[in-house]
């Protein structure tokens, strides 16, 4: 395993997750995968007897750690900022279930996100690509084009015929709309 | 979607992220809230015309000091809780302090006072009123607020509507205080702390409600 200690992961993960923030997509694909294997591996150890929910939780954490980051205080450990967002979205999940057996053992704050990993990629119960088309086209062509099909937001905007801002506003607001189908599935 | 299709699919074209968006959008809810805050004292229950004149009196400056210090302590705590993962550090505990402030100089206030004059400092001539004007002046401001809040990410909503709801309510009193003729220091421990805990419990029911996110 290439980080062990938890005072490395914090620093791996802010070195990539500072010049996500100021645009630098491969960074933010690498923050994302290495964050994808630590949360797998959190959820499966928490998500014991519900092990389907798994995949699903995965998926709308990373969508929300996306949608979210502009909550993220470069100031403040990252570490925390994910684990807090973690959390809050597990109780989520445990409260919608409305069963208190689904714990293991108590969502107690020394079980570290950043202990261990799981890396094998799985795929979720519900599809984002199913709820993608669901979503208006204002909203799910330019996800399509810009997200998907790896387009320019400017050629999208002349394939679209929608303005250059229209189709970033798109993209944000659509990501924001998934979040929120796959809260209301859960 | 596999889960490394979203992550690819998340990353591809990701932008830069604004990070002052969270702070210009507390500016412009706390500016906005008080600007309509304003409106309402000041087209619908007027100004004190006595506002200038009481301006020279040290109660007056001890009452806007209140009002405005429980305020920035609610600011600063609100700011705290739409953040995943921030202490929230001294600040919320400036609110009991503040708080017990003013009922030591109440108690002292009454305890100077001749019997007959007490009843008078508690009550003044606006007890039964000051704490819902309050709330309906900080009416405004609790709405900008929780809406500020929908878009971050608080993770303890009833407590985040609960700071928002305090907050506003602050800011609302202090807005409110314009209109009010009220001085004494056991009227604003009693009467405008209540009209500030109206806001607060407003906020405290709704936050589970509409901060989920």
């Amino acid at each position: 395993m290439p980080h062990s200690s938890s005072i490395s992961i914090e620093e791996r993960l802010r070195s990539l997750m500072l010049p996500s923030l100021t645009g630098d997509a491969a960074s933010y694909r690498t923050f994302l995968d290495e964050l994808t294997t630590h949360l797998r591996s959190y959820l499966r150890r928490r998500l014991g007897s519900l092990p389907d929910e798994v995949e699903d939780l995965l998926q709308e954490l990373l969508l929300v750690v996306h949608n979210k980051r502009h909550t993220y205080d470069p100031k403040q450990p990252l570490t925390a900022w994910v684990q807090a967002i973690a959390r809050y979205k597990l109780v989520d999940l445990l409260r919608r279930r409305s069963r208190g057996d689904v714990l293991t053992d108590p969502l107690d704050e020394d079980d570290q996100i950043f202990a261990t990993t799981a890396s094998d990629a799985a795929e979720a119960q519900y599809d984002v690509a199913k709820l993608l088309r669901g979503l208006p086209d204002r909203q799910r062509l330019p996800i399509l084009y810009v997200k998907i099909e790896g387009a320019s937001v400017t050629d999208t905007a002349v394939r679209t015929g929608m303005s250059e801002s229209a189709v970033k506003v798109g993209i944000h607001r659509g990501l924001k709309a998934l979040a929120e189908r796959i809260r209301r599935i859960g | 979607m596999k889960t490394e299709d979203l992550v690819c699919l998340l990353s591809t074209g990701a932008e830069a992220v604004d990070l002052r968006l969270p702070s210009r959008r507390w500016l412009l809810a706390l500016a906005s809230g008080a600007l309509i805050a304003f409106l309402l004292t000041a087209g619908l229950l007027k100004l004190n015309p006595a506002l200038w004149h009481e301006t020279s009196k040290p109660m007056f400056w001890v009452r806007e000091s209140y009002c405005a210090v429980l305020g920035v302590f609610g600011f600063i705590t609100v700011v705290r809780l739409a953040r995943p993962g921030l202490r929230l550090g001294l600040a919320p505990m400036g609110i009991p302090v503040a708080v017990i402030a003013m009922w030591i100089l109440a108690v002292v206030t009454l305890a100077a006072a001749s019997p007959q004059t007490r009843a008078r400092l508690i009550l003044g001539h606006t007890a039964g009123v000051c704490p819902f004007l309050i709330a309906l002046v900080a009416a405004p401001l609790l709405i900008a607020l929780l809406w500020v809040m929908r878009s971050l990410a608080p993770t303890r909503l009833r407590w985040a509507g609960a700071a928002s709801g305090f907050t506003a309510g602050s800011i609302g009193a202090l807005v409110y205080s314009l209109h009010c003729p009220e001085l004494a220091a056991p009227f604003l421990g009693i009467w405008y702390l209540l009209g500030m805990l109206i806001p607060t419990a407003v906020g405290a029911w709704l936050g589970p409600q509409l901060l989920r996110w």
